[in-house]
C-alpha cells in the first residue's frame, strides 16, 4: 500500500470514519513513522477520536482534538494546533473529518494549504449497509457534496461496508460488487477493504487490499 | 422484515415513523437528538411528506397539533431541555384527544444540563409532566432495533387510544449503531370519525379543543379519558423478563441501563448469583403486576437508572414495598458500568446496601 504524508477520512456521518482513521494511525505508526491524527468533526457529539486517547497515547500517537469534543458541551470548535500539522512535514498527518457535506466545511479552510503541498490522499468511506448509500449512486451524491463543501476532491475510495457486530464474511463480499461499481463511476480506485480482524482469514484471497481494524469501540 | 442495514438509532427513529405513514414532521434542532431531524430533512421530500425545521419547540409541538387534528400521523422529537418547551403542547393533545408521537432523547439536566446521556425525565415523562390530568404512552427501547419497532407501537398505540405517545430514549441509544430489519409491511390504520377532514357538506363538523365552557363537562370528560387509561394498563402493558426464573434478586431497568445492567446479571451468575431482571418496555402503563409477583419471589430490588432515582418510586409504588429496593445510578451525563452494578448486586446478596 502507498502512503501518502496525509490522509484525510471523510464520507457519510456513520461511516466508519473515526474507527478506520484510529486504526490507520496505528498502523502508521507500526510502520515506524511519526503520526499525528486529528479531529477535524465538528457535527458528532458522541463517539469521537478522543474515546481512542488511552491507545493512541500507548502507541506515542499524538492527538489533535478540541477541548470539546465528547465533553458535556455542544461547541463546534477546532484546535489551532491542526495548523501544526500542516506544517510539521516530516510527520505522517491523519485528519478524520467530520461527516456529510456540513461536516467536511471545517475542512475548508485547510485544503489550499493541503493541495499546495500536494503529497495527500482524500479518502472516501463507503458503507453500503447504511441506510442513505445503499448504491453507488447514493454515494456519489454525498461524495460530491463533500467535495463542494471541503473544496477538494476525493482520490480514492475504501470499502467499509459493514453491520456492526454481526458482519459476517459474506456481508464484506457482497459489498464488493457495489462498491467497484462506485468505482467505476467516480472513476476513483478502491484504496482498501476494511474488516473487523476476525474476518480477515475467511476474506484473504477473496477480496483485494484488506485492512483489518483491529481496535473496535464498544459501548454497551 | 427488510434487509439488514447499519443504523443510528435516531435514524431508525426517523425511518420506522415513515414506514409507519407517519409523512408529517415538525422540530428544532438539539444535541443529541439532531439525526432524526436531518434524516427527515433528507427523506420527507423524497416520498411525498412534509419536514418543517419551526421557529421554536412550542411553534413545532403547535404544528403537531394541528395536523393531529386532522387524524393523519405526525411526530416531533427534541432532547430533554426542547421537550419541556413542548410540554404545553402535549398538555393540549392530550386535552384534545388526537394521537401524535414525541420523541425524547434525553441528556443531562436540569438546565441546559450537557449533551451526554441521562434518563432524568422519567418524572417529566411518566407523570404528566405537563398540566392538567392526563397520562400518554411512554416506550423505553433499548436496542436500536426497538428504537425501530417501538415507533410503530407508539404510532398504534396512539392512534387506538386517541392520545399523545412518547419513545423516552436517551442519547447514547440515539447516537449508537446496530444494525436494524424494518418491517417492509404496510403500516396499521385507524379510523378516525373525530378528524378534521372537511364535511363537503355531508356530515355535522367535528370540534378538536381543550377548552370547556362547563366544570361539570370538563370534569365528566377527565372521568372517561381516566376510564380509557385504564383500559391501557389493563390490556398495553410491555416488558421483558431476563433470567427471572429462579431470580432471588430483580434488577429493573429500561433503555441503555438495562444493557449494562444484562452484562452485570451475566458476571454475576457467573458467581453463583441468582439475579434476573425485569425490564419495562412502557414505562406507562407502568408493569406493576409482574413487579408485585415477584416481590412475592425474590428478597430485594436493585433499580438501575441514569439520575438521582426516579423510576425507584413506581418499583417501590408495584411491589407495594414488600421487599428492599436498591439504587445504582449515575447522573449527568454518565453512564454505569457493569462493574458497578456487579458490586451493588454482590452487596445486596451479601446482606444488604452498605
Amino acid at each position: 500500500m502507498q502512503y501518502k504524508r496525509m490522509t484525510l477520512f471523510a464520507g457519510h456521518y456513520g461511516s466508519g470514519k473515526t474507527n478506520i482513521a484510529v486504526n490507520y494511525a496505528l498502523h502508521l505508526k507500526s510502520l515506524g513513522e511519526d503520526v499525528v491524527i486529528a479531529d477535524l468533526d465538528i457535527v458528532n457529539p458522541y463517539f469521537r477520536t478522543r474515546d481512542s486517547l488511552e491507545e493512541l497515547n500507548a502507541a506515542g500517537i499524538k492527538l489533535i482534538s478540541s477541548e470539546f469534543a465528547s465533553s458535556n458541551v455542544d461547541l463546534p470548535a477546532l484546535p489551532q494546533e491542526v495548523y501544526s500539522l500542516l506544517d510539521k512535514r516530516e510527520e505522517k498527518a491523519i485528519m478524520d473529518i467530520g461527516g456529510d457535506d456540513r461536516g467536511a466545511y471545517a475542512l475548508g479552510r485547510y485544503s489550499d494549504a493541503i493541495k499546495a503541498e500536494d503529497d495527500y490522499e482524500m479518502l472516501f468511506v463507503f458503507n453500503k449497509y447504511r441506510p442513505l448509500t445503499p448504491t453507488a449512486e447514493d454515494a456519489l451524491e454525498i461524495m460530491s457534496e463533500i467535495e463542494a463543501a471541503g473544496h477538494i476532491n476525493f482520490t480514492a475510495i475504501v470499502n467499509n461496508s459493514n453491520l456492526g457486530a454481526l458482519t459476517t464474511a459474506q456481508d464484506i463480499l457482497d459489498s464488493v460488487e457495489e462498491t467497484e461499481r462506485l468505482s467505476r463511476l467516480s472513476g476513483l480506485p478502491v484504496k482498501m477493504t476494511t474488516v473487523r480482524d476476525d474476518l480477515v482469514y475467511n476474506l484473504n484471497g477473496k477480496v483485494e487490499n484488506l485492512f483489518p481494524l483491529t481496535l473496535q469501540k464498544k459501548i454497551v | 422484515m427488510g434487509e439488514k442495514v447499519l443504523m443510528k438509532g435516531n435514524e431508525a427513529i426517523a425511518e420506522a415513523a415513515i414506514r409507519a405513514g407517519c409523512l408529517h414532521y415538525f422540530g428544532y434542532p438539539i444535541t443529541p437528538q439532531t439525526e432524526i431531524a436531518a434524516y427527515m430533512a433528507k427523506r420527507m421530500p423524497k416520498v411525498g411528506g412534509v419536514f418543517l425545521q419551526a421557529e421554536s419547540e412550542i411553534a413545532a409541538i403547535n404544528m403537531v397539533l394541528g395536523v393531529a387534528a386532522t387524524g393523519k400521523r405526525v411526530m416531533t422529537s427534541s432532547s430533554s431541555p426542547g421537550v419541556s418547551l413542548k410540554s404545553e403542547g402535549i398538555s393540549y393533545i392530550a386535552g384534545s384527544d388526537v394521537p401524535a408521537l414525541i420523541v425524547n432523547v434525553q441528556r443531562g439536566g436540569p438546565g441546559l444540563g450537557g449533551i451526554q446521556p441521562s434518563q432524568s425525565d422519567y418524572f417529566q415523562a411518566v407523570k404528566g409532566g405537563s398540566h392538567g390530568d392526563f397520562m400518554k404512552i411512554v416506550l423505553a427501547p433499548s436496542s436500536v432495533q426497538e428504537m425501530a419497532s417501538l415507533t410503530s407501537t407508539a404510532f398504534d398505540l396512539a392512534d387506538k387510544y386517541r392520545m399523545p405517545a412518547m419513545i423516552l430514549a436517551d442519547g447514547t441509544m440515539g447516537q449508537m449503531m446496530e444494525p436494524v430489519e424494518l418491517p417492509e409491511t404496510e403500516p396499521n390504520t385507524f379510523d378516525k370519525p373525530w378528524a378534521l377532514t372537511g364535511t363537503k357538506g355531508e356530515r355535522k363538523h367535528n370540534i378538536v379543543n381543550s377548552l370547556y365552557l362547563k366544570p361539570e363537562e370538563l370534569e365528566k370528560t377527565n372521568f372517561e379519558r381516566f376510564a380509557r387509561y385504564k383500559t391501557i394498563e389493563e390490556n398495553e402493558v410491555l416488558y421483558e423478563e431476563y433470567l427471572m426464573d429462579d431470580a432471588e434478586i430483580c434488577v429493573v431497568s429500561f433503555g441503555i441501563t438495562a444493557r449494562v445492567a444484562k452484562n452485570a446479571i451475566v458476571e454475576a451468575r457467573a458467581k453463583g448469583i441468582k439475579v434476573g431482571m425485569i425490564r419495562p418496555i412502557t414505562l406507562w402503563p407502568f408493569p406493576k403486576k409482574v413487579l408485585r409477583a415477584a416481590a412475592d419471589k425474590c428478597k430485594a430490588f436493585l433499580s438501575v437508572e441514569m439520575n438521582m432515582g426516579q423510576m425507584i418510586e413506581d418499583v417501590k409504588l408495584a411491589t407495594e414495598c414488600k421487599k428492599p429496593v436498591y439504587l445504582c445510578n449515575r447522573t449527568g451525563g454518565m453512564i454505569p458500568s457493569p462493574e458497578e452494578v456487579l458490586a451493588k448486586i454482590v452487596e445486596i446478596n451479601e446482606g444488604g446496601d452498605k
